[in-house]
C-alpha cells in the first residue's frame, strides 16, 4: 500500500524534493529524521495527494465554466436548471470515499503514535528497559530528567539514534508544547498532566543534520515564546551512554582550576547557586530547580537556547538578559559587578563532563 | 404630510442613529463599526507583517507584539468579520423574506450597541495599560499569567459583545420563523436567509459556553476563583474545551453567511437559479450540525488520547463532503449559465479556488497523526487565513459591492472594485500560500521574531511584501466609497439588471416600512418569476393598510453604555477604592434602563393607509 | 386583535400569550433564549462534574461531606410546589381571572423567597462550618457558580415577577400584559427544571460519593 501510494505519487514528490530544499534539515519537517516523523511525512503525502486530485477536478471544471459561460448578449436568458441528482450523488458519494482512503490511515497512524506502553513496563528495579526522558517545561527554558539514569540536564537534550526514546511532558509555569519538527510532531505539556509520547531518532539523519537538531516551543507562553529553542544531540548508543556515565561522575561541584574561574565559582555560590546547579543529580525537588541545570555548560550548543556558545555571548547575556530573552525569570536576581561577570563566565566556560 | 421624509441637521441624524430600531439603519451602524474595527485589525495585520519581514526585526517589541497579535485575531473575528456579516444580515433579510422589519426591532439596536461598547472596552486597553496579550485564544495558564489588565479587558469586552451577539442570533431566527411573507415557505428561502438562519442557531448555541469559559476566566483573575488555577485543584483543559465549543462553530458562523453572500451572486450573474437548491439547504444545515461535532480538533496535541483524537479527525474529515456538494453547486450554477464578470462576481469566481485551498489543508489538518505537524505553526495560520480571507472576507467585500446600492442608493464604481479585487487576490495569495511551507519547514505561529540561518528569510520576505498588496488594495477601497459618496448617482430598484430575490423588487434605499403591501411569493427566486411574467413588481397579498412601527430608543444604547461603565468598576475594583461604585453605578444604569423599558409602554405608531397613498401619488421614495 | 383591545372573559382568546404577532416573536424568541440557557447551564454542570471533589488538600470538605439531605429536600420540595403554583396563575390568565391570578403569582413569590432564604443559609452553613468557599478550591468554584447561577436566575425571576404584579395591578390583562405574565411563568419553569438536574447531579449524587 505504502509503496503502491509512493509511486502514483512520483510527480508529487518531485515537487516535495523541491520545496525541502528551501527548509533545513536540522528544523524541517520536510526532511523527516525518524520514524514519527516518517509516519507523519507519509501522511502528509497521501492527503496531499488526494487533494491536489480534488483540486485538479474543480479547477478543470471551474477554468470550463467561467471561459464557456461568458455572457454574449445582454438578452440571454438560460435555461434555469434545478440541479441534477445524479451529478449530486456522485460528488457526494466520492468524497466520501476519500474520506474512508484517507481515514483509515489516519486512525492507524493516531494509534501507533499513541502506544506507550514500555513506559509502564517495570523491571526488577522499578525502571523501565527503554529510555524515558522528563521534560519539564519553563518560561522560556527546558529540562530533561532522564529517571532510569538518575541525571538532570537542561537545554541540550541528549538522546541515542535509532531507538525509541519515551517523554513525560510537563509544565511547571504556562502551557508550552514540545516540538522537534525534523524528527516528530508535538505534544503539549501541560501544567496540570503528564503527556507521554515517543520518538525515534535516525542516525543517518542525525549524522547528515550535524548530529543536532533544533527544538521549538510551539505553544504561545509569554514575550519570548520565540525565543524558547532547544537543541537534541542526537548520539550513537555507544557515544550516549559514556555521556551518562561522565555526568553521573559529577557527584560534587567541580573545582575551577583557574584562579579567576575560582573566583567565579566563589561568587556564582554565592549568587547563582540558589537556581541553577552544577551537579546532574535528580534528587533536588523540581519545585527547587529554579533555573536550567549548568552541569555540562561548557558543552553547550547555544548560551540561552539562541546565542552562540561562546565568552562574548555569555558576559551579554549575563549583563542584560532582559535584552536578549524579555520577560526571562532570570532578571534582576543577581546583582554583579563587570569584574564579577567576566570571572562567573570564565567559571560556566569551564563546567564541562566530556572533553 | 410625510415629514419622515424630510431633511434633518447633523445633530437629528445623530440622534437618529443612536435611537434608530430600524433593521436598514442598524445595518448601516453595524458595516460602519465593523468596518472602522477591520481598518484597526488590519493595520495590526500590517504590523505583525513588517516585524516578520526580516529576522531579528525590532519593529516592535516582544511583548507588544504578543498584544498585536492578540489584538489582530480577536478584532478580526469578533468585530469585524461577524458586525460586517450582521450588517448584510439586517440589511438584506429582512427584506428577502418579504418582512417589514426585524421580529424584536429594540433587541436589534441593544445588540448593536453591545458589540460596540464591547469592542470599544476592549480596544481602549491600548491607552490603558495595555492590551491582552495571551492570543485571542486565549489558554488559561498563560491568561492567568499575563500581568496588567489586559486579559481582563479581553474577558469583559468579549462578554459584553457577546451579548450583543447571542441576542442578534435569537432575533435572526425568530424573524425567519414567524415573519415571512405569504408563500414564503422555507424552501423557498434564498441561500443567504438560509445560512443566516443556519449561523444564528449556532450563535445560540455556541456562544454560551463561550459566556461560561469567560466567565470562569473573569472570575479567577478578578475574583479569586480557580477554576483554572492547577494548584487549587483547577484544570485548565476546561478553558481550551470551552473556547472550542464555542471557537468551531464560530467559525462556520462566520463561514455560511458567506456561502449566502455568494450563493446570491453566483446566481445573480449567472441568470440561473442556483443549481441543486436543496442539496444546498441540506448541505448548509448538516455542516451547522457537524461544526458542534469536531472542536476537539483544535486539541490533537493537548493529550487528550488516541481513541478522542482519531473520532474528531474523522469528524472533521466528513465535513468536506457537505462543503464539497456545496462547492460543485456553485459550479454548476454557473455552468450553462451566463456569467457577467461584474466586481461581486469576481470576488465569487475567485472565491472558488482559494476556498478550495483552504478546505483541503482543514482536511490535511484533520489528519491527527500529521497534525501534530502541522498544529500551532505557520500551515495553521495559512489554512485558516485561507479559510478566512479567501471565504469569508472575499464574502465581505463582495458583498459590500453587491449589497452597496441596496443599502445606499448608489452604485459603487465598477473600475475601482476590479482594481481592488486583483490587488487584495494577488496580495492575498502571496501573503500566505507561502506560509503554509514556512509551516512545515518548522516555524511556529505566535512568534514575534525568528533567527537567521533556519531557512525562514524568503517565505517571510513574500509574505510581507504581499500584505501590503492587500493594505493597498483597502485603500483603494476606502478611495472608492468616498468618490462613490461624494457623487451619490442614484439608482433604481434592481441597479445590477439581474436581481433575483425579493430586496430588488425593493426601492434602493427601500422606505422604512420595506414593502407597503407584502408580497405574495410565488416560488423560489420570486423577483425572478414575476420579471420572467413580464411583471414589473411583486404581486400585493394583501391591500393597502395601515402599518404598525416601533418607536426609536435610546434605551438600547443606556442598558450597554451601562455595563460598559460597569465593567471599568470590575476590573479596577481590586486596585482602587472607586471600583466598586462604578461597577454598582454601571449596574444601576443598566437594570434602571431595563426597568423603564419594562414600566413604560411603548406600543409603536400606525403609519395610516392615507399616507401611504399619498406618498404613491407623489411618487416619494421615502 | 389590538394589543390594547379590553376583553372580557366571554372574548379572551384562547391561547392570550400568543395571539398577536408581537407575541407570538416574544413567546418564540424565549423558547429559543431558554434553549441557549440550557446549553449555558449544560456547561456549568460539565465544568462542575470536572471539578467535583478536585481540592488542594486533605483539609478540605468534600461533597459527600458537605451536603445534607433534609435541607436540600425542603427547597426542592419548595421550588416544585412554586412551580406548581405558577401553573395554576397561568390556568387564571388564561381564564381572563386576573385577581386570582395575582393571588398564585404573589404564592409562588412567597414560595421562592423562602427558597432562597433557605439556599443563603445553606451558602452560610457551608462557609462557616466547612470553610468551603468561592475561592478555597477549583470545587468550591465550580459548586458555588453553578448553584449561584440557578440563585442568582431565582432572584431575577422573583424581580421579574414582582415588577409585572405591580405594574399591571391596575390595568389587568389584556393581550399586552398577558405574554408578559406567560413568557416570565416559562422562564419560572426553566428555573425548576434546572434545579432538579442540580438535584440530582449535585447533591443525590454528591451524597452518594
Amino acid at each position: 500500500m505504502k509503496r503502491l501510494a509512493k509511486w502514483r505519487l512520483l510527480p508529487l514528490f518531485a515537487v516535495m524534493a523541491l520545496l525541502a530544499g528551501c527548509g533545513e534539515p536540522f528544523l524541517s519537517a520536510l526532511q523527516p529524521a525518524g520514524e514519527v516523523a516518517q509516519l507523519q511525512f507519509d501522511l502528509m503525502l497521501l492527503s496531499t495527494a488526494i487533494m491536489v486530485g480534488v483540486i485538479v477536478i474543480v479547477t478543470v471544471l471551474f477554468i470550463i465554466a467561467i471561459t464557456r459561460f461568458r455572457r454574449k448578449s445582454e438578452n440571454e436568458i438560460p435555461k434555469q436548471v434545478e440541479g441534477s441528482h445524479k451529478l449530486e450523488i456522485i460528488w457526494t458519494a466520492i468524497p466520501i470515499l476519500l474520506v474512508f482512503v484517507l481515514a483509515i490511515p489516519t486512525v492507524a497512524a493516531t494509534f501507533k503514535l499513541a502506544d506507550v506502553s514500555p513506559m509502564d513496563e517495570k523491571n526488577e528495579d522499578g525502571k523501565t528497559d527503554a529510555l524515558v526522558v522528563n521534560v519539564r517545561a519553563n518560561l522560556y527554558w527546558w529540562e530533561f530528567e532522564y529517571p532510569n539514569e538518575e541525571i538532570v540536564t537542561s537545554q541540550d537534550l541528549i538522546v541515542p539514534t535509532d531507538e525509541k526514546v519515551y517523554f513525560n511532558l510537563i509544565a511547571s509555569d504556562v502551557k508550552h508544547s514540545f516540538w522537534i519538527p525534523s524528527v516528530g510532531g508535538k505534544m503539549d505539556t501541560n501544567t496540570e498532566n503528564i503527556n507521554r509520547f515517543w520518538l525515534n531518532f535516525d542516525d543517518a539523519a542525525a549524522d547528515e543534520a550535524g548530529r543536532i537538531f533544533y527544538g521549538k516551543c510551539a505553544e504561545l507562553c509569554g514575550p519570548s515564546h520565540a525565543l524558547m529553542d532547544f537543541k537534541v544531540k542526537a548520539l550513537p548508543r555507544a557515544e550516549f551512554d559514556q555521556w551518562v556515565t561522565d555526568m553521573k561522575a559529577v557527584t560534587e561541584p567541580v573545582q575551577a582550576e583557574t584562579a579567576e574561574a575560582q573566583a567565579g565559582q566563589e561568587v556564582f555560590n554565592n549568587s547563582c547557586i540558589g537556581c541553577h546547579a552544577v551537579t546532574p543529580a535528580n534528587t533536588t525537588p523540581e519545585a527547587a530547580r529554579m533555573g536550567p541545570n549548568l552541569t555540562d555548560f561548557g558543552n553547550r550548543t547555544l548560551v540561552a537556547g539562541i546565542l552562540e556558545n561562546n565568552e562574548e555571548n555569555i558576559k551579554k547575556w549575563l549583563k542584560d538578559p532582559e535584552a536578549i530573552k524579555p520577560g526571562n525569570k532570570m532578571t534582576g536576581k543577581y546583582d554583579l559587578s563587570d569584574e564579577e561577570i567576566d570571572a562567573v563566565t570564565e567559571y560556566l566556560m569551564g563546567l564541562k563532563v566530556q572533553e | 404630510m410625510s415629514t419622515y421624509a424630510q431633511k434633518k441637521g447633523v445633530g437629528a441624524v445623530i440622534w437618529d442613529y443612536l435611537t434608530t430600531v430600524d433593521h436598514k439603519k442598524i445595518a448601516i451602524l453595524y458595516l460602519i463599526a465593523g468596518g472602522f474595527f477591520f481598518l484597526l485589525g488590519g493595520l495590526e495585520a500590517m504590523f505583525i507583517r513588517i516585524q516578520l519581514a526580516i529576522p531579528n526585526n525590532n519593529f516592535v517589541s516582544a511583548g507588544l507584539y504578543n498584544e498585536i497579535l492578540t489584538m489582530h485575531g480577536t478584532t478580526m473575528i469578533f468585530l469585524a468579520a461577524m458586525p460586517l456579516l450582521f450588517a448584510f444580515m439586517n440589511a438584506v433579510m429582512p427584506l428577502q423574506i418579504g418582512a417589514r422589519d426585524v421580529a424584536f426591532p429594540f433587541l436589534n439596536s441593544l445588540g448593536f450597541w453591545l458589540f460596540f461598547f464591547g469592542g470599544i472596552f476592549l480596544n481602549l486597553s491600548w491607552f490603558l495599560g495595555g492590551a491582552p496579550d495571551a492570543g485571542w485564544t486565549s489558554y488559561a495558564s498563560l491568561s492567568l499569567a499575563s500581568e496588567g489588565h489586559g486579559i481582563d479587558f479581553y474577558a469583559l469586552g468579549l462578554q459584553i459583545a457577546g451579548f450583543g451577539t447571542l441576542i442578534g442570533g435569537i432575533n435572526f431566527l425568530v424573524t425567519i420563523i414567524n415573519m415571512r411573507a405569504p408563500g414564503m415557505t422555507y424552501m423557498r428561502m434564498p441561500l443567504f436567509t438560509w445560512s443566516t438562519f443556519v449561523a444564528s442557531a449556532l450563535i445560540l448555541f455556541a456562544f454560551p459556553p463561550l459566556t461560561i469559559g469567560v466567565f470562569f476566566l473573569t472570575f479567577d483573575r478578578m475574583f479569586g476563583a480557580n477554576f483554572f488555577d492547577h494548584t487549587m485543584g483547577g484544570n485548565t483543559i476546561i478553558w481550551e474545551h470551552l473556547f472550542w465549543i464555542f471557537g468551531h462553530p464560530e467559525v462556520y458562523i462566520l463561514i455560511l453567511p458567506s456561502f449566502g453572500i455568494f450563493s446570491e451572486i453566483f446566481a445573480t450573474f449567472s441568470r440561473k437559479r442556483l443549481f441543486g437548491y436543496s442539496s444546498m439547504v441540506f448541505a448548509t444545515v448538516l455542516i451547522g450540525f457537524l461544526g458542534f461535532m469536531v472542536w476537539a480538533h483544535h486539541m490533537f496535541t493537548t493529550g487528550l488520547g488516541p481513541i478522542a483524537n482519531a473520532i474528531f479527525a474523522v469528524a472533521t474529515m466528513a465535513i468536506a463532503v457537505p462543503t464539497g456538494i456545496k462547492i460543485f453547486n456553485w459550479i454548476f450554477t454557473m455552468w450553462g449559465g451566463s456569467i457577467k464578470f461584474t466586481t461581486p462576481m469576481l470576488y465569487a469566481v475567485a472565491f472558488i479556488p482559494s476556498f478550495v485551498m483552504g478546505g483541503v489543508t482543514g482536511v490535511m489538518l484533520g489528519a491527527a497523526a500529521a497534525d501534530y505537524q502541522y498544529h500551532d505553526t505557520y500551515f495553521v495560520v495559512a489554512h485558516f487565513h485561507y479559510v478566512i480571507v479567501g471565504g469569508v472576507v472575499f464574502a465581505l467585500l463582495a458583498g459590500t459591492h453587491f449589497y452597496w446600492p441596496k443599502m445606499f442608493g448608489t452604485m459603487l464604481n465598477e473600475l475601482l472594485g476590479k482594481i481592488t479585487f486583483w490587488l487584495f487576490l494577488i496580495g492575498f495569495h502571496l501573503t500566505f500560500f507561502i506560509q503554509h511551507f514556512l509551516g512545515l519547514i518548522g516555524m511556529p505561529r505566535r512568534i514575534f521574531t525568528f533567527l537567521p540561518g533556519q531557512g525562514l528569510e524568503t517565505g517571510n520576505l513574500i509574505s510581507t511584501i504581499g500584505a501590503f498588496l492587500m493594505a493597498v488594495a483597502t485603500i483603494v477601497l476606502l478611495v472608492n466609497i468616498v468618490i462613490t459618496s461624494v457623487k451619490n448617482v442614484k439608482v433604481g430598484n434592481d441597479p445590477w439588471g439581474d436581481g433575483r430575490t425579493l430586496e430588488w423588487a425593493l426601492p434602493s434605499p427601500p422606505p422604512f416600512y420595506n414593502f407597503k403591501q407584502l408580497p405574495l411569493v410565488r416560488g423560489l427566486d420570486p423577483y425572478w418569476i414575476e420579471k420572467m411574467n413580464g411583471n414589473k413588481e411583486m404581486t400585493p397579498a394583501e391591500p393597502i393598510g395601515d402599518i404598525h412601527m416601533p418607536n426609536n430608543s435610546f434605551i438600547p444604547f443606556m442598558i450597554s453604555l451601562g455595563l460598559f461603565i460597569a465593567a471599568f468598576g470590575v476590573m479596577y475594583r481590586v486596585d482602587h477604592a472607586w471600583g466598586l461604585p462604578v461597577l454598582i453605578a454601571g449596574l444601576a444604569i443598566t437594570f434602571g434602563s431595563m426597568m423603564v423599558r419594562s414600566i413604560k409602554d411603548d406600543h409603536g405608531y400606525h403609519i395610516h393607509k392615507e399616507d401611504l397613498l399619498e406618498d404613491e401619488d407623489k411618487g416619494v421614495k421615502a | 386583535m389590538q394589543a390594547e383591545e379590553k376583553f372580557t372573559p366571554e372574548t379572551w382568546p384562547a391561547s392570550p400569550e400568543k395571539s398577536t404577532l408581537e407575541a407570538k416573536n416574544k413567546f418564540l424568541g424565549f423558547w429559543l433564549f431558554l434553549g441557549g440557557e440550557t446549553v449555558l447551564f449544560a456547561t456549568l454542570f460539565a465544568t462542575y462534574l470536572a471539578l467535583k471533589d478536585k481540592v488542594p488538600g486533605t483539609d478540605h470538605a468534600l461533597a459527600k461531606d458537605l451536603f445534607e439531605m433534609p435541607l436540600v429536600f425542603l427547597m426542592t420540595m419548595i421550588l416544585l410546589t412554586s412551580s406548581l403554583t405558577s401553573v395554576y396563575a397561568m390556568y387564571h390568565m388564561k381564564n381572563f381571572d386576573f385577581k386570582k391570578m395575582q393571588l398564585w403569582l404573589g404564592i409562588t413569590v412567597l414560595l421562592g423567597f423562602a427558597f432562597l432564604g433557605l439556599e443563603i443559609y445553606e451558602f452560610n452553613h457551608y462557609v462557616h462550618e466547612f470553610h468551603h468557599t468561592f475561592t478555597s478550591s477549583a470545587f468550591g468554584s465550580a459548586f458555588y457558580t453553578l448553584v449561584g447561577f440557578h440563585g442568582a436566575h431565582v432572584a431575577f425571576g422573583l424581580a421579574w415577577f414582582i415588577t409585572l404584579m405591580v405594574r399591571n395591578s391596575k390595568r389587568g390583562l389584556d393581550l399586552y400584559t398577558a405574554p408578559k405574565f406567560y413568557v416570565a411563568s416559562l422562564y419560572w419553569h426553566f428555573i425548576d427544571v434546572v434545579w432538579v438536574f442540580i438535584f440530582t447531579v449535585v447533591y443525590l449524587m454528591g451524597m452518594v460519593g
